[in-house]
């Protein structure tokens, strides 16, 4: 790590809790290095997570964080906003954490346009309760509650979130760092609810039910399989089936939700 | 400076108070009979500067609170039952983070959507055990509309003071009420806010006793120095810890911050008790019938009195040990459910004092009749 990162670190909290191979640490590494890039005021950046191994990041970044309850990071992260809309907030998620039970609170806070920055570490799987399927996982794809095959069909979390009106959409992978670095720094810049789904990798559970035990498999499939959101556009669906589109899908300015209050605040006490 | 007489109904009440209290931001989602209350923050708060937002549920409404106390502000939800169902993991989270925030639950008739419109007192256990594993948590009933501005602002208070979500336990009756109230000069309302830290301290422990009071000060975020919060059981620097000494003086000292301080925290009514044979416990809008029934059973010659318990939890162990000095011989407990507060005063009582339910569920309230029958029928008993 360049040592000009350290401060961003609570460095007596490590060792992490993360298994040898997970991609929660790639991601982390990223979140920070966007920061660092931006220059964005450190005592200024509030960091919101929920519950599951990806929620436990928070706890090793040295900023104002709050690690809440399962699914619920942005509801809180919602209050903390509204009330004081000078800070900068990410909230850190998992795929069961923001998909699942926090699927609810996904929806409304993009649909408020809320400046949130959502980082969704989709590992396909509940990596902390020991490999159940989330909303996530592929069809198909084993998991310790689909032992003889996930009959579940599983959400394309960028559609969602750009249907449902979230203002800045993307995804990127823990393969491809430098560009999921840019695409932070993008999200974090953008004024309104930014997604950002990371297509993470859990070697532990996910890994091991599906035949990659190894980590460095699964970043192989992670680059095999990505294409970019560009060469996508001229594929046909036959051949865009099973692989990852990266980039940005989508960037529009729609007026954001706490500036929008700020006007109500104002015709309030206007009185007109 | 002559004040000024308004007709009020209790949950106008709830919003005045806790604008006087300071709340300046509230998260709710409609539900009755407590909806008025989130209608008459979103008017009334931004004309204060302050901050309104309608969640899409009740959890996400405790979520919101929790993160807006965080930053400072003196936060407030209002729901009823269904929906302070939807609220208890995330009250358990304001509770082991101490995060100051006052639940507003307006009871109406239960389980399950039961009778939205009517009044109950059936949340009694829930408001103290709703969430769980073991616990810390305040929580105070009005039976008056002016009660209900009073109390708010209590809410708050004792909230920020120690610590603790604070629930103001209404029912439908005292909700939507009105009532003729003089409201206080502002000035001469006694506000507490959370103890604060001077930030320019180097480090922070936010769960650090610095004061020895078992009340940790707080700091916001964004003041200065980052600190991390969470709802798993933390040392005092505020991270996560698995070590039994260090679980076991947490939960010691949230629940000795509240229970070191009963004095402060318990409230309750004493009306002819001194006399009394028998010793009506109430609450809420039921104490309302109960004072009406002890003041006709006087005049029959009843030896009669009731007991207003104003903080519902923690119990006011103190007060039922205090009529054991007193002639009193029995105790009758009326509430609208099938008994709740019934067995803590059972074991309050320690067979001291024969006791009695008056129990009614059916989405009406207990009138002064019912109390002075059964009264009559405990006299032939005893
Ligand atoms: C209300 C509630 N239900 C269930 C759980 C158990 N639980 C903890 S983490 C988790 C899933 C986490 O999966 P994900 O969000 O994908 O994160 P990961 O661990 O894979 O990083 C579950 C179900 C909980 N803590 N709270
Ligand atoms: S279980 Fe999976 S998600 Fe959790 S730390 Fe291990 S590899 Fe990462």
């Amino acid at each position: 790590m360049r040592k000009e990162l350290q401060k961003y670190f609570r460095n007596d909290k490590l060792p992490h809790i993360w298994c040898p191979g997970c991609g929660h640490g790639i991601i982390t590494g990223a979140v920070v290095r966007a920061i660092d890039n931006l220059k964005l005021n450190q005592s200024k950046v509030c960091i919101v997570s929920g519950i599951g191994c990806s929620s436990r990041a928070p706890g090793y970044m040295n900023f104002n964080t709050l690690h809440t309850t399962h699914g619920r990071a942005l509801a809180f992260a919602t209050g903390i906003k509204m009330a004081n809309p000078d800070l900068k907030i990410l909230v850190l998620t998992g795929d069961g954490d923001c998909s699942a039970i926090g699927g609810n609170h996904f929806i409304h806070a993009a649909r408020r346009n809320i400046d949130i920055t959502t980082i969704v570490f989709n590992n396909s799987i509940y990596g902390m309760t020991g490999g159940q399927y989330s909303p996530m996982t592929p069809k198909a794809a084993f998991a310790t509650t689909a032992p003889y095959g996930n009959i579940d069909r599983n959400f394309d979390l960028c559609k969602l979130a750009q249907s449902a009106g979230a203002t800045y959409v993307a995804r990127g992978t823990v393969f491809h760092v430098p560009q999921l670095i840019k695409l932070i720094e993008k999200a974090l810049k953008h004024k309104g609810f930014s997604l950002l789904d990371v297509v993470d990798i859990c070697p532990t559970y996910f890994g091991r039910r599906n035949k990659m035990s190894s980590p460095i498999a699964m970043m192989n499939k992670i680059r095999e399989m990505s294409v970019t959101v560009r060469s996508a556009s001229k594929m046909s669906e036959e051949e865009l089936s099973g692989k990852i589109v990266i980039g940005e899908f989508h960037e529009e300015r729609v007026p954001e939700y706490t500036e929008e209050y700020a006007k109500v605040i104002e015709k309030a006490q206007g009185g007109n | 400076m002559s004040k000024k007489i308004i007709l009020m109904q209790g949950n106008e009440a709830c919003v005045e108070g806790a604008l006087a209290a300071g709340m300046r931001f509230f998260a709710g989602y409609p539900i009755t009979p407590s909806t008025e209350i989130a209608e008459i923050s979103a008017e009334k708060l931004p004309k204060l500067g302050g901050k309104f937002i309608q969640m899409e549920d009740e959890i996400a409404s405790m979520g919101a609170i929790i993160g807006a106390s965080l930053t400072g502000f003196k936060s407030m939800t209002a729901t009823s039952g269904p929906g302070f169902s939807l609220k208890q993991e995330n009250i358990g989270f304001a509770c082991l983070a101490e995060i100051p925030c006052v639940v507003v639950n307006v009871q109406r008739g239960g389980p399950s959507t039961g009778l939205p419109t009517l009044p109950a007192q059936g949340d009694v256990m829930q408001t103290r055990w709703g969430t769980h594993g073991d616990h810390p948590i305040i929580v105070i009933s009005p039976s008056s509309v002016r009660e209900v501005y009073d109390m708010t602002i209590r809410a708050f208070n004792l909230s920020e003071k120690y610590r603790v979500p604070c629930i103001l336990l209404m029912d439908e009756v005292v909700a939507h009420m009105r009532e003729k109230v003089e409201l206080p000069e502002q000035s001469s309302i006694d506000i507490i806010n959370r103890k604060y830290l001077n930030p320019s301290m180097s480090v922070y422990k936010p769960y650090m006793d610095y004061d020895g009071d078992g009340i940790p000060p707080m700091m916001n975020f964004g003041d200065g120095l980052p600190y991390h919060v969470t709802g798993l059981i933390h040392d005092i620097s505020g991270f996560p810890s698995t070590n039994a000494d260090v679980s076991k003086d947490l939960l010691n000292r949230l629940m000795s911050k509240i229970y070191n301080n009963l004095d402060d925290i318990l409230e309750y009514e004493n009306i002819y008790t001194e006399d009394a044979e028998t010793v009506i416990v109430s609450f809420g809008s039921t104490a309302r019938s109960v004072h009406r029934a002890v003041y006709l059973l006087r005049q029959e010659g009843f030896k009669v009195g009731m007991l207003r318990l104003k903080t519902i939890w923690p119990f006011a162990h103190k007060a039922i040990k205090k009529l054991k000095q007193t002639p009193v011989r029995n105790l009758l407990v009326a509430e609208m459910n099938f008994g709740q507060l019934l067995e803590t005063v059972k074991a309050s009582a320690e067979g001291a004092f024969r006791t009695y339910g008056l129990n009614k569920y059916n989405g009406e309230l207990i009138t002064p009749q019912e109390v002075i029958n059964k009264v009559r029928e405990v006299a032939k008993h005893a």
